[in-house]
């Protein structure tokens, strides 16, 4: 086999596992018969760095694991089997994952260079705008997203084609529309794959909304903390300018659209649509009542049309290919595809796209690969700190948007963080409250003041000292906190705790009565000592220990200083020889 | 100083939304929000003192201490949180000997903080120090990491 192209993953989890090095490895020894070349992300986070080799005659492989010494291996086709993970020629162990999944959101993710704007045109880049503006009217766009029968992905659902319509409909000639990245659901990095792997699709779904809608003026409303995002899109945005695709009169049919990137400072609320606004406005982040909705009365009062990142990265596709064929994926009420983000306990932690209806263990065990160690599967948390656990026996839920909700959690942005016997479900639930309790702007008093008061009493359990009464007053707060909130956050911000309840009560009586933490996780209810007779003083625990309170020399007996031990378990986890003793 | 301070008042006052910017550039320009630079942008651009306290608690990029040269973000997300990030700022904070509370090194060279969620979920725990990150951590391998820092 002869060579033709390789290129390496640059995203955010390639390059944290040394893509750059590979890269540079590669281009070292580089034949000049051998086109090098940078990409953005697969998904496949678990194995980067990752490389494609691309054959003369089209064919690819994909390899993993890389480090910079396997150069030299991959330019002479002598990469051991172990390193295949993908491949068209051969049976290799993720082709079924890849072949699960309907990549339509992240069909150029991992195959074109993100900052190259030719590699997006030379796959039907901006076709789908040029054929909006030289031949659809916005009534047309606008029905045939509504055909689609798309929902907007960043949590709440709501058809796009009925918010483009809103937002077309609402008077007045000065319109805007903003793309929402803040992307702050602990455990979802989905918008972020998108900016970094496809930039010019959200922009292209973004200018095809500002055309229907009648806006000339928009904001993408990025986070901070996704630097690579930023630095890609600004590119992006410059060049898809510098090439007339934005700016002034696009295609000479006198429409113009002008984006403007904005950093976010660091709130999870601004991701709400009002508090983004407010933010973008330079004001503090905090919700407002709805109506007017920002169809009406957005960002300056004026009509605004807000959607997620997916969302808009959705419609070039639609447009290309038609309402009825993005319609064929899906369920009834649920249609097309959903990128998820693995992570937490399974083995293929990283992002996949699946159409929707797909079951919660086709996508954990087929294409998850299972959960990490072949340990027991206790939980998987969908939705973030609006949504919920949902246990074993709910396996076979299908993922749809009305499906979800019914097992307590809501489908949210797409993060699902997989949890095994080692996790604490109060502990769990504790952890969101703590977060949403932070993050509460503060307006509301139920949600400022009750989830303290939960947390509170949450601690208190896991400190042992919980009485069984907690568990009503639980229940009690949560029903106040849902029914007196103002947005979102307040308003889901219990779910955690109540699908925990729901789901794994015997795990707070285990707290409350027994003064147990069944998983081991609540440090005031476990104790760690070392077996004499099974310590081989191997010095792992002691390397492990993160305030150095195990002391022995190696191959002698290991010991843990109790008065200064913080219960972390972290001996415990590592230690090879079940020589650490948890009680 | 106050010739850059009233670079940017110029470049922003009298337009709408300017807080955000505001203070964002200031910090930039003097590493954290000083109470006496936020009461000179107050009487420069007629924006309340209050309303800038306002905006600059609200947001957590924002800081009103000095912060050591290096920020450490200990990622604090769910697949990280059930991946050992407890464990892992535990010890990142002790390798740094910072006492309860404390946040920057006594020698200004580290700052640690703690942040919803990095986005990195695939690779738990993770820190970011500066723009990189670093994936996949255990405790043995954050001497290393720190130790590559002046
Ligand atoms: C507390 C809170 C946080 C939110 N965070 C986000 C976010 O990070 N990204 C996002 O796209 N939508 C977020 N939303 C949803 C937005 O308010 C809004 O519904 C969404 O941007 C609309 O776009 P869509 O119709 O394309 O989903 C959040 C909502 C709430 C209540």
């Amino acid at each position: 086999m002869t060579i033709k192209t390789i290129k390496v993953g640059m995203a955010s989890c390639g390059l944290a596992s040394g893509a750059e090095d590979v890269y540079h490895a590669i281009q070292k020894n580089l034949p000049d018969s051998i086109e090098l070349k940078k990409t953005a992300c697969l998904g496949f986070c678990f194995a980067e760095p990752m490389v494609e080799v691309i054959d003369e005659a089209g064919k690819s492989e994909f390899f993993g694991y890389l480090t910079p010494r396997d150069a030299e291996k991959l330019l002479n086709n002598t990469l051991p089997d172990r390193k295949l993970l993908i491949s068209q020629k051969r049976d290799a162990p993720a082709n079924k994952q890849l072949a699960r999944q309907v990549r339509i959101v992240s069909r150029h993710s991992g195959s074109i260079d993100p900052e190259n704007i030719q590699d997006y045109l030379d796959d039907d880049g901006y076709m789908a705008l040029k054929k909006v503006c030289s031949s659809m009217s916005s009534q047309e766009v606008i029905d045939e997203m509504k055909a689609s029968g798309l929902r907007g992905r960043g949590g709440a659902g709501f058809s796009t084609g009925l918010k483009w319509q809103f937002a077309k409909d609402a008077a007045g000639d000065k319109k805007y529309i903003i793309c929402n990245a803040d992307e702050g659901d602990p455990g979802a990095f989905m918008d972020r794959n998108i900016l970094e792997s496809d930039p010019h699709s959200v922009l292209e779904g973004m200018a095809i909304c500002a055309y229907t809608v009648g806006a000339q003026n928009a904001y993408i409303y990025c986070r901070a903390e996704y630097p690579l995002a930023v630095k890609r899109l600004k590119k992006a945005i410059a060049d898809a300018e510098e090439m007339g695709f934005l700016g002034d009169n696009i295609f000479n049919k006198g429409f113009s659209l002008h984006i403007v990137l904005k950093e976010g400072a660091g709130a999870f609320v601004c991701g709400e649509e009002t508090a983004l606004i407010a933010s973008i406005e330079g004001k503090r982040g905090m919700p407002r009542l709805r109506p007017p909705f920002p169809a009406q009365s957005g960002l300056w009062e004026k009509p605004t049309n807000i959607n997620n990142v997916e969302t808009f990265a959705s419609v070039a596709w639609i447009i290309n290919h038609g309402a009825a064929a993005y319609a064929a994926y899906g369920t009834e009420k649920s249609k097309g595809t959903k990128v998820f983000a693995l992570a937490g306990k399974i083995k293929n932690t990283g992002l996949i796209e699946v159409p929707m209806g797909i079951t919660l263990r086709e996508i954990i065990y087929d294409i998850g690969g299972g959960i990490k160690d072949d340990r027991p599967f206790k939980a998987v948390q969908l939705g973030g700190p609006s949504g919920g656990c949902i246990p074993a026996d709910l396996l076979d839920t299908q993922v749809d948007y009305d499906s979800i909700v019914k097992t307590g959690a809501i489908m949210g942005s797409g993060g699902m963080v997989v949890m095994d016997d080692t996790t604490c479900m109060v502990n769990i639930a504790a952890f969101f409250l703590d977060f949403t309790q932070n993050e509460s702007c503060g307006k509301c008093t139920f949600c400022r003041i009750g989830t303290k008061r939960m947390l509170e009493i949450l601690q208190r359990i896991q400190n042992g000292e919980g009485v069984l009464e907690d568990i009503e007053k639980l229940e009690y707060l949560s029903e106040q906190i849902i029914n007196s909130s103002l947005c979102g956050l307040g308003k889901t911000a219990p779910n955690p705790v109540l699908t925990t309840l729901r789901y794994f009560k015997d795990e707070y009586i285990a707290h409350i009565k027994d003064k147990r933490c069944p998983a081991g996780v609540c440090s005031a209810l476990v104790h760690f000592e070392i077996d004499e007779e099974k310590c081989t003083g191997c010095t792992l625990c002691a390397r492990a220990c993160p305030i150095h309170c195990i002391s022995g020399e190696v191959k002698k007996l290991h010991l843990i200083d109790q008065d200064s031990c913080i219960s972390c378990g972290a001996c415990y986890t590592v230690c090879k020889f079940d020589a650490v003793i948890r009680t | 100083m106050e010739i850059n301070i009233d670079k940017i008042i110029t470049k922003y006052k009298g337009k709408d939304g300017i807080a955000i910017p505001l203070l964002q550039e200031l910090q930039e320009l003097e590493g954290y929000l000083a109470p006496e630079s936020i009461r000179y942008l107050s009487e420069h651009t007629g924006i309340p003192v209050a309303e800038l306290y306002g905006v600059a608690t609200f947001y957590s990029m924002f800081y009103l201490e000095p912060q050591g040269r290096h920020i450490i973000r200990v990622c604090k997300g769910t697949a990280c949180h059930v991946s050992g990030a407890d464990t892992l700022g535990v010890a990142i904070r002790s390798y740094l000997g910072l006492s309860e509370g404390e946040n920057t090194t006594s020698d200004s060279r580290f700052t640690v903080l703690e942040v919803a969620c990095l986005g990195c979920c695939s690779l738990a725990p993770v820190i970011m120090i500066g723009d990189k990150t670093y994936g996949k951590l255990a405790v043995d391998k954050i001497g290393k990491i720190l130790d590559q820092y002046e």
